[in-house]
């Protein structure tokens, strides 16, 4: 099972859990399952048209999803997972 | 940097320096590098105030702060720079106060005012190196895309709650190149709404003073050339299960600054970008002075405050009270058939009211008070109480 990490803005949409467990082959399926799972997810990670929102990185290891085949990119069981939403804070 | 580098030390410089300067792979000519540096920091706030202190400590040369707020007391759990004496003084003053009382060696410069699209580029141009360290999605794009126009490195660190995130965008490596900027990151930022900020979600404040330092240190880095920056790197901090991760990024081909085909040439407006202006349909104003003449002329008008019963037994001037979320059930006691002006504390919720009105009973006669009854104080009854 790959491992997907979930920002702290996030955990709130999953029973505060930081790290889930999916059984996905590639992205997409690791998107549904969790949007599945935890449908208030669903309208920060993808937009109307069901795509992966722009200020929402996923990364798989070390590397942007866009750098490798997208929603395609492959998952393997030991593979990590990281959902990395853009953030503004720093002043207030 | 060459070796006829004019940049000299005094003897107390020297002393102050020294333990950089005895680091083998960082030195003296590191140390002048800093000298001649001209840093700007926009923000003096969370990570404003420990890249600030370090960086002044450190010995960069110039360092200038943009900001344009004063020193709230609920600023004190986090923004380290200011102690209680500067509670409702400006920041940059007390800013360089503190700076120059760590550090008389270096040039502090202010710019009290608000990064815009209008002054960005100018404020920008005199720096080597930008650090952002605002809290706003339209300030980061607007740094971002001054940065990247102007061909300087910026320095990236956010926060939110208990996760930080570092990165140098648009530095040039060795060959010239520049690296990934916020844009190649996050090409768009959420709509409003959907990620709070610190203001509304909160920080915890040690963890501006973590980030903010390492974005000292990247600053630092970036300046002197020592080490590996991390250019087109990411790095996350999650405070709460004690992790930190660094990713790869790179560069995006539809990047519309300086992508294959770039599209934005000039600054834009960053609040529009940021969807903050969208669908929010204009409604009539009249200025406070403009009432007063409508008061004095003995004009028929009704005046209508949406605020709350609390603020209004604070200070009114006089209105039909009907707060916000009560207005459409009583519209049948707004007027149409003279002019109605509307007011609240400020001008937003007045705006909605009025909307909201038109919208659904097709009002046309009525008039959001600018600035609301804080601007009316202003203008026209300054022995009012203002909260």
């Amino acid at each position: 099972m790959a491992t997907v990490i979930i920002p702290t803005p996030l955990r709130k949409f999953t029973n505060n859990t930081a790290k889930l467990d999916v059984k996905a082959e590639n992205i997409q399926q690791t998107v549904n399952e969790l949007t599945l799972n935890f449908p208030d997810l669903k309208k920060h990670l993808l937009d109307e048209q069901g795509q992966i929102r722009s200020f929402v990185n996923i990364f798989v290891g070390n590397d942007d999803i866009r750098d490798l085949q997208q929603e395609r990119t492959e998952v393997r069981t030991d593979t990590v997972i990281s959902i990395i939403p853009a953030i503004a804070g720093g002043y207030a | 940097m060459s070796n006829n580098n004019p940049v000299t030390f005094s003897k107390e410089e020297l002393a102050r320096y020294s333990r950089h300067i005895i680091i083998p792979d960082f030195g003296l000519e590191a140390q002048q590098k800093l000298k001649a540096a001209k840093v700007l920091i926009v923000g003096s706030g969370g990570l404003g105030s420990p890249s600030l202190l370090y960086l002044a400590a450190a010995g960069v040369g110039t360092i200038g702060i943009v900001d344009f707020d004063v020193v709230d007391d609920s600023n004190l759990q986090r923004q380290v720079l200011f102690g209680v004496e500067a509670i409702g003084k400006p920041k940059v003053l007390e800013a360089k106060k503190r700076l120059e009382a760590l550090n008389p060696h270096i040039n502090i410069i202010l710019h009290n005012t608000q990064l815009t699209s209008q002054n960005a580029l100018d404020i920008l141009k005199d720096y080597d190196v930008v650090a952002d360290g605002t809290d706003n999605f339209p300030t980061r794009y607007l740094v971002n895309d001054a940065a990247v126009l102007l061909g300087k490195p910026n320095i990236y660190a956010s926060i939110f709650q208990f996760e930080g995130q570092v990165s140098v965008f648009n530095y040039r490596n060795a060959k010239g190149e520049p690296g990934p900027n916020y844009r190649d990151l996050y090409p768009t930022p959420p709509p409003p709404g959907l990620v709070p900020s610190c203001a509304e979600g909160g920080v915890l404040g040690v963890l501006p003073g973590i980030i903010g330092s390492l974005q000292a240190l990247e600053t630092i880095k970036v300046i002197t050339g020592v080490g590996e920056t991390l250019s087109g790197r990411f790095y996350i901090f999650d405070a709460l299960n004690f992790e930190s991760r660094t990713f790869n990024i790179s560069r995006r081909k539809d990047n519309p600054l300086n992508g294959e085909n770039p599209t934005i040439t000039k600054l834009i407006d960053y609040e529009q970008f940021c969807g903050m202006k969208a669908v929010e349909k204009p409604v009539k104003e009249i200025t406070p002075e403009e009432l007063y003449n409508w008061q004095v002329k003995g004009e028929a008008y009704q005046l209508i405050d949406v605020r709350e019963q609390s603020e209004y037994d604070i200070v009114n001037i006089g209105a039909e009270l009907i707060p916000l979320a009560t207005v459409s059930a009583n519209a049948e006691r707004i007027s149409r058939d003279v002019k109605v002006v509307v007011h609240c504390k400020m001008g937003g919720r007045s705006a909605k009211a009025i909307r909201e009105l038109e919208e659904k009973f097709g009002f046309e006669n009525l008039y959001n008070l600018k600035g609301g009854i804080l601007g009316w104080i202003d203008a026209v009854q300054p022995e009012l109480t203002k909260y």
